[in-house]
């Protein structure tokens, strides 16, 4: 462990005010709570948000692992990973049944999540009115009043024009039937996931300075119409290196002619079927 | 002199897991944790509560003590910083010995629910007494807690509060180091 900074890189002040934030976030599921977002050592974008949710809550106990877009071994992931490892002397794993603290960007992991895990989103844009309405002073008002008409106009504008809502990812969700919510830009693949999670979920957004919850066992819905259900949509193939059929897929390009992989976005997951 | 008796032994360490079991009491209402680390609080205040105001209060939270707790005044200002207020309605927390009345306590607003204070009440027991059925956020099936210690008609004073939502206060129960936390999202009825 690296001397010279305090365990898990924060002070204890800052720890203090964010550990407020995360209280009064979970008491509240799905509304922002504002925070005092330190400047961290790795920009904004890279995942401050999560970093610092990650490091108020990690003891010297933990298990952590990090992934982004489902992968461990990609940059960001990395160096997240040795960041904590460095700064607060933790263990860290990459695989999703291991860990007590999993750091996430963009994805939630394939395997169910136990009551005794804590599932940290990075979040670049906390805001689910934020496209619709720029000004944050509005978009407050209109969570008071939980004023939601003009994202369930959106959503029916995608559907005169498409046929459907054309939301693949970020898609809006309804916490606890009050608090329209960011799920942080997962596969709308993923939002199930999000409803009745046994696994505390927790979201920083770093450069917005926000943080929010989703206590485990809450109810998150996907919005909706009668006439038109939300559905959570993969690619259609099975996984090229494990064959699954049930995970979230990204598509590689494997050479200059056209050639395709389709493979698990979840690289535990695909490694724990291969194995 | 309550100053003589020593906070966290370990700040870092005790603050964090501190922190952990009052998260994880927050998102399961009415489990029950245990609140160690601080071993000597001055009396009358409780471990956990002494834990609690050690891990979440400094200098940028204002903190109202019931009377009963004079003797713990220096103890809780020397080693939190924590400015003290004569009105607890400008308090983020609130120590009392009795469930408070509701309406004295800042409830948040609207747009920055955030704001509400957070109520540390320390009662006779938990685990006995008056019993009470939970359900909402964090309860996958409806959970019973029991606390002796709370007024009668509790059932009533929360519904009030959970009617505000998502204004509301949130409520920590403290007995010696047991901790169980209410969130303003859960539903409390009586039996």
């Amino acid at each position: 462990m690296t001397q010279g900074y305090n365990f898990a890189y924060l002070d204890e002040q800052t720890k203090r005010m964010i550990r407020r934030a995360l209280l009064k976030a979970v008491a509240i599921p799905g509304h922002q709570v504002p925070f005092g977002s330190r400047e961290m050592p790795l920009p904004y974008g890279w995942g401050t948000g999560g970093i610092q949710v990650t490091a108020a809550v990690l003891g010297a106990d933990d298990v952590l692992k990090v992934i982004d877009q489902g992968a461990d071994d990609t940059t960001n992931a990395v160096s997240i990973r040795r960041f904590f490892a460095r700064t607060a002397g933790v263990r860290t794993t990459t695989r999703t049944a291991e860990a007590t603290i999993i750091q996430t960007r963009h994805r939630i992991p394939e395997r169910k999540l136990r009551e005794d895990q804590i599932l940290v989103y990075q979040v670049p844009l906390p805001e689910p009115l934020a496209k619709l309405e720029p000004s944050r002073a509005e978009t407050k008002k209109m969570h008071a009043l939980a004023d939601y008409g003009a994202m369930h106009v959106k959503l029916y504008e995608d559907i005169t024009r498409y046929g459907h809502v054309s939301i693949s990812y970020d898609y809006p969700v309804m916490v606890n039937f009050r608090h329209l919510m960011s799920p942080s830009p997962i596969p709308a693949f993923d939002n199930p996931k999000l409803h009745m999670s046994p696994a505390l979920q927790l979201f920083g957004a770093g450069r917005e300075k926000r943080i929010y919850a989703v206590p485990p066992w809450t109810t998150v819905t996907s919005l909706d119409f009668e006439d038109h259900p939300f559905r959570a949509t993969r690619a259609p193939h099975a996984c090229g290196l494990c064959g699954a059929t049930d995970s979230y897929l990204d598509e590689v390009v494997t050479d200059d002619r056209g050639g395709r992989l389709f493979c698990c976005s979840d690289t535990d997951y695909c490694a724990g079927r291969r194995a | 002199m309550s100053l003589d008796l020593p906070g966290f032994a370990d700040p870092v360490a005790d603050a964090q897991r501190s922190f952990r079991a009052a998260l994880d009491a927050m998102a399961h209402p009415g489990q029950l944790h245990r609140l160690g680390g601080a071993p000597h609080p001055p009396p009358p205040l409780a471990a956990a509560t002494a834990a609690l105001l050690l891990t979440l209060a400094d200098a940028d939270t204002w903190l109202w003590l019931a009377p009963a707790f004079a003797a713990a005044r220096e103890w809780v200002a020397f080693h939190t910083g924590a400015p003290l207020c004569a009105d607890p309605a400008d308090a983020a927390f609130v120590v009392a010995d009795t469930l408070p009345d509701f309406s004295r306590l800042s409830a948040g607003s609207d747009e920055a629910p955030e704001d509400s204070a957070t109520l540390i009440v320390q009662v006779a027991a938990i685990g006995e007494g008056r019993r009470f059925r939970l359900s909402g956020p964090g309860l996958r099936t409806p959970a019973t807690l029991a606390v002796a210690g709370l007024p009668d008609g509790f059932a009533e004073i929360w519904a009030g509060n959970r009617a505000l939502y998502p204004r509301g206060l949130d409520l920590l129960l403290v007995a010696g180091a047991a901790l169980v936390a209410l969130p303003r999202s859960v539903t409390v009825e009586a039996g």
